[in-house]
């Protein structure tokens, strides 16, 4: 008797929780740290009463990782940079196609979305939109290393000991452009982008001793840069925006042979269960009140018509003191990633870490 | 004092306080060499410390320890030529019995072939000739014992303490081994000192016993001396089982006397050895069971010499234990007497009869009472 | 007949969470560890059944290289938190005062209070050029120029011992405290000195718990990923971090599951070796300590 009573009060319980979930939907976006700043969420939520965000952190090889464990389960958006999704599709069919229809493509530059599309064109779909674009490059602090200008700088002897850099292939691509090599165009020859890596390699090994240590996230190489344990380092540009408001001497230095430039995107998971919503975040995020708020916290520019201008104060001052227009026409935008060759950068990193150089 | 070397171990004013307290105070005494000396005493009474001085664990808040006329106070436990059997014996689980043996050996740099005779011979006069190869759990614990005395005899030690060693023993093993030591120091002709709070196991072994209370020794002697010329009424109560009243003198020649009790009974009594009561001291008495005489009321083929002491009351139960049956008599004034009789089986005293209880006065053993005792 | 079947029933019961625990979370996904190390990648989304991994890690010599360099740095660990930790650990079971005694366990437990990160970032504080020690030294002129203590092995070997060190001393604690007094007594009033004492009663009897202490340690640095990351330095290869770079950088978890497995096999190995030379077995100290 009693038991019947509990059965059929637990049974209502499940059922009211289902109806309660069937209302309200839910976005679970898979992004970087910082692509879904509290503020935006919190307004995102009260124009869409019935949508609930959860966001969950992470970075473009564990986005892959994570899609992959689960065919392309568990998350509704993703946010993977251009160049990682047309081989993560082909090997491991995480995504799906995006309806274009559905999003404002009109706010966006052209040129980046022509450029993503390009990249991420699969039999005739279109499987990314961008998002927000920035550069690897590298920074310097301009008082005590005013003629820091290329990659290979780092290497340079009179800065021995006080540069760092982190061993992934953005160093690789870098050296290789500063060796006069085109990485890029090897991707389509495989053993020619073979013997490039063989040469970066044998440099990187060579250029251990300058360097101070390798640095793996964004606050270690802060903490080295600001104590002028290092003065100048390859890294991300909107790490060096940060360090720009905390001492006007370290700038963002974009590489004489280029920055190398990256998008990030909007992707859709192959299983993903609110498109709808989906549709709605991106759209959302891409009207110019809320492009300042996440460039804010990103550090990075939209991808947006005029998003220059859309940038927050302090984010345009070390934009400005970065980059001159000659500097962004002499972007290197990272070209899709063939299967193969994160096995061979990879091998290649394991080389340089495994040799004994200082 | 001189020095003599017949002493196997002599101290002399030992003093050890932990903070505010006196655990040893002023304890002085000799051991001869050879002989079996216990020091026995209630639980807490400073013994064990004593005997940890004695081992070299302790330093000695005062006093001097020689052993074979050498000061040894300076000397680390190790250096001490004195060994001791703990109360859990603490053989080592990880060796076996060849090793726990040939342990203090090595330490002394033995060769091999020496240690090898020398365990040997110990295991033989232990008469465990065969149980080197076991390990310590595989031994009985009887066996163990031997081979805790045994690891100690083998280093030859001037003088082996032993604490307590029989405690974790059952009755019947505890009583056999009794003897066994007492056969073991007379083999192996060392001097034993044994800790213990057991009156038997000290009475049993020993040539000599201490009674230690409290700190201090209160008598050394036979074991017949102090069972029978206790010097202070801690001895006579701790040692041997006794009646015990409490009460004034009312009349003494220094020697003997009358007391009466609390509960208004007389008594005649003697006085202990060396002891002199006056009259209009508080006293207590003690009589041993074994010689309280009961006769049944009005038996008139009993002799009652004359000035004997005489009570009468209720038999109130017997305790019936072989030889050594006892009687509870209930005094009239309402106290429960113990006495031995001896049960035949045959028209023996039952509980309810009327009796009177007999005993000399010599031997009621008076003690002035100390302090609020 | 009713009481036993309930009685069974409540056993199984009790045990379901333990079985299911050890099926799901343990067997099961090293099962599917094993199928996947045997996967080869001959093309995008078409494997084939094979050796082909592990053939790759011995002939790859960095791969190799880098398990032998966490091995023997795991190894070294696992000895100077056994040097360290054995007098810590004899302090507090022997030494110190009851009551004393449940602080100092205390203060061993604060550094795991904390996270993995929180620690390593604790020791960057410390050892970095511009951080706390060389910045002491320097101004009591004992160093002229700041001093880099971070990015080397040692400073891995340090942030490690600090984080496994608790795991050395609570087994030694446990075993050195079922140890009687009077047994350590008994060594000296045979004739032993300090060392002998030492080397012939203490640590024979404390070796259950140095086994068992060492096994933990051992597993737990040489499977530790933050520490060695954080603190390593330009050649400071670990090889967890070979095995992540396998899974997550490189997308090749065929290789990353054989990586782990070799990982596993491996420590098992060391600790058998360890077993046999120390004569202990396996039930006698883990299971004892």
């Amino acid at each position: 008797m009693h038991m019947k009573t509990t059965v059929a009060s637990l049974l209502a319980a499940t059922m009211l929780m289902g109806a309660g979930s069937a209302q309200a939907e839910t976005l679970r976006l898979l992004t970087w740290g910082s692509y879904a700043p509290e503020e935006l969420v919190q307004k995102f939520e009260e124009e869409y009463p019935d949508i609930d965000v959860e966001v969950t952190f992470s970075n473009n090889e564990e986005m892959i990782a994570k899609l992959r464990a689960t065919g392309g389960a568990g998350f509704d958006l993703a946010q993977p940079s251009h160049d990682r999704i047309h081989a993560a599709q082909l090997e491991y069919d995480i995504y799906k196609p995006m309806d274009l229809s559905k999003i404002d493509t009109d706010v966006m530059s052209p040129s980046l979305l022509e450029g993503v599309k390009a990249n991420t064109t699969i039999d005739g779909e279109v499987y990314a939109v961008p998002h927000q674009w920035g550069t690897s490059g590298l920074m310097a602090d301009k008082s005590v290393a005013p003629d820091f200008a290329g990659w290979d700088d780092l290497c340079d002897p009179q800065y021995k000991g006080k540069t760092s850099m982190r061993l992934k292939r953005t160093i690789l691509l870098g050296t290789a452009f500063a060796m006069g090599e085109d990485p890029f165009a090897a991707y389509a020859d495989l053993d020619k982008y073979q013997e490039i890596l063989d040469k970066v390699a044998d440099k990187l090994i060579e250029c251990k001793a300058n360097i101070k240590a390798y640095w793996k996230g964004g606050d270690d190489l802060s903490a080295m840069m600001l104590s002028g344990e290092i003065v100048a380092s390859e890294t991300w540009d909107s790490t060096a925006y940060k360090l720009f408001n905390q001492n006007e001497n370290i700038v963002f230095v974009p590489p004489k042979t280029g920055a190398l430039a990256w998008i990030d995107t909007f992707a859709l998971p192959r299983k993903a269960k609110a498109d709808d919503a989906a549709y709605k975040w991106i759209n959302f995020v891409l009207r110019p009140e809320n492009v300042t708020i996440m460039s804010a916290s990103t550090g990075a520019i939209a991808s947006v018509k005029g998003a220059k201008d859309l940038l927050p104060d302090d984010k345009k001052a070390a934009v400005n003191a970065a980059f001159t227009d000659a500097d962004i026409d002499n972007l290197k935008f990272f070209a899709n990633i063939p299967p193969g060759v994160e096995d061979m950068e990879g091998k290649t990193l394991e080389k340089i870490k495994a040799a004994t150089g200082g | 004092m001189t020095i003599t070397p017949a002493y196997d171990l002599e101290c002399i004013d030992i003093a050890k306080s932990f903070g505010d307290f006196r655990a040893v105070k002023d304890v002085s005494f000799t051991i001869p060499s050879g002989s079996f000396f216990s020091i026995l005493g209630p639980s807490g009474c400073g013994k064990t410390t004593l005997m940890r001085m004695i081992a070299g664990f302790e330093t000695p808040s005062g006093g001097d320890i020689k052993i074979k006329g050498a000061s040894v106070l300076g000397t680390p436990p190790n250096k001490r030529n004195v060994k001791m059997v703990f109360q859990h014996l603490a053989l080592f689980p990880m060796m076996n019995v060849y090793e726990n043996i040939a342990y203090g050996l090595r330490c002394k740099g033995v060769s091999n072939d020496e240690i090898k005779l020398k365990v040997q011979d110990v295991l033989e006069r232990i008469a465990l000739p065969d149980v080197g190869h076991r390990e310590i759990h595989q031994l009985s614990g009887g066996q163990k014992q031997r081979i805790a005395i045994a690891r100690c005899m083998v280093l030859d030690p001037d003088v082996l303490l032993l604490d307590e060693p029989l405690g974790a023993l059952d009755l019947k093993l505890r009583e056999a081994m009794k003897i066994e030591l007492k056969l073991l120091q007379h083999q192996f002709n060392t001097t034993f000192i044994y800790i213990t709070h057991d009156q038997s196991e000290a009475l049993v072994m020993s040539d000599h016993v201490a009674i230690m209370n409290e700190g201090r020794f209160e008598q050394i002697g036979t074991p017949q001396e102090l069972y029978h010329r206790p010097n202070t009424s801690f001895v006579a109560s701790f040692v041997g089982d006794s009646n015990r009243w409490s009460g004034k003198v009312a009349d003494s020649d220094g020697t003997g006397g009358k007391v009466r009790t609390e509960q208004g009974l007389d008594m005649a009594f003697s006085a202990a050895a060396g002891q002199t009561i006056s009259t209009g001291s508080e006293v207590d008495i003690f009589v041993r069971p074994e010689f309280i005489r009961t006769i049944r009321e009005n038996d008139p083929a009993a002799a009652i010499s004359d000035g004997d002491n005489r009570m009468s009351g209720i038999v109130d139960s017997l305790l019936f234990n072989g030889a050594n049956s006892r009687v509870l008599v209930r005094g009239w004034s309402g106290e429960l007497i113990e006495a031995d009789v001896i049960l035949t089986g045959t028209d023996d005293l039952a509980p309810g009869e009327k009796v009177d209880l007999v005993w000399s006065p010599a031997q009621a053993m008076c003690f002035e009472k100390t302090g609020a005792a | 007949m009713q009481q036993k079947d309930i009685k069974r029933l409540t056993l199984y019961l009790l045990f379901a969470p333990f079985v299911l625990w050890i099926f799901l979370l343990i067997l099961l996904p090293h099962i599917g560890m094993v199928i996947l190390s045997l996967r080869e990648k001959i093309a995008p989304r078409v494997y084939e059944f094979g050796l082909g991994n592990y053939i790759d890690f011995i002939n790859e010599p960095i791969y190799w290289n880098t398990l032998l360099r966490t091995g023997s740095m795991s190894l070294l660990v696992t000895a100077l938190a056994l040097i360290i930790g054995f007098p810590i650990a004899y302090y507090i079971a022997k030494i110190a005062g009851n009551r004393s005694r449940g602080g100092l366990f205390l203060l061993c437990l604060i550094p795991l209070w904390v996270s993995d990160l929180i620690r390593a970032f604790g020791w960057i504080l410390l050892l970095r050029e511009t951080g706390v020690i060389s910045t002491f030294l320097l101004s009591y002129g004992i160093i002229e120029t700041p001093i880099e203590f971070l990015y080397n092995d040692a400073a891995v070997v340090v942030g490690l011992v600090y984080t496994v060190i608790l795991f050395m001393i609570v087994p030694l604690v446990s075993t050195l405290d079922g140890m009687d007094n009077s047994m350590i007594e008994a060594g000296y009033n045979l004739g032993g000195n300090s060392f002998t004492v030492m080397r012939r009663i203490i640590i024979p009897y404390a070796m259950p718990g140095i086994v068992s202490g060492c096994i933990v340690v051992f597993m737990l640095t040489a499977g530790s990923y933050l520490t060695p990351i954080l603190l390593g330095g330009k050649n400071s290869s670990w090889f967890t971090e070979q095995i992540y770079d396998q899974f997550i950088t490189r997308f090749n978890w065929e290789s990353g599951a054989a990586f782990g497995f070799l990982l596993l096999a491996f420590t098992s190995i060391v600790i058998w070796l360890g077993l046999k030379l120390s004569g202990q077995t396996l039930a006698n100290t883990v299971a004892k300590s």
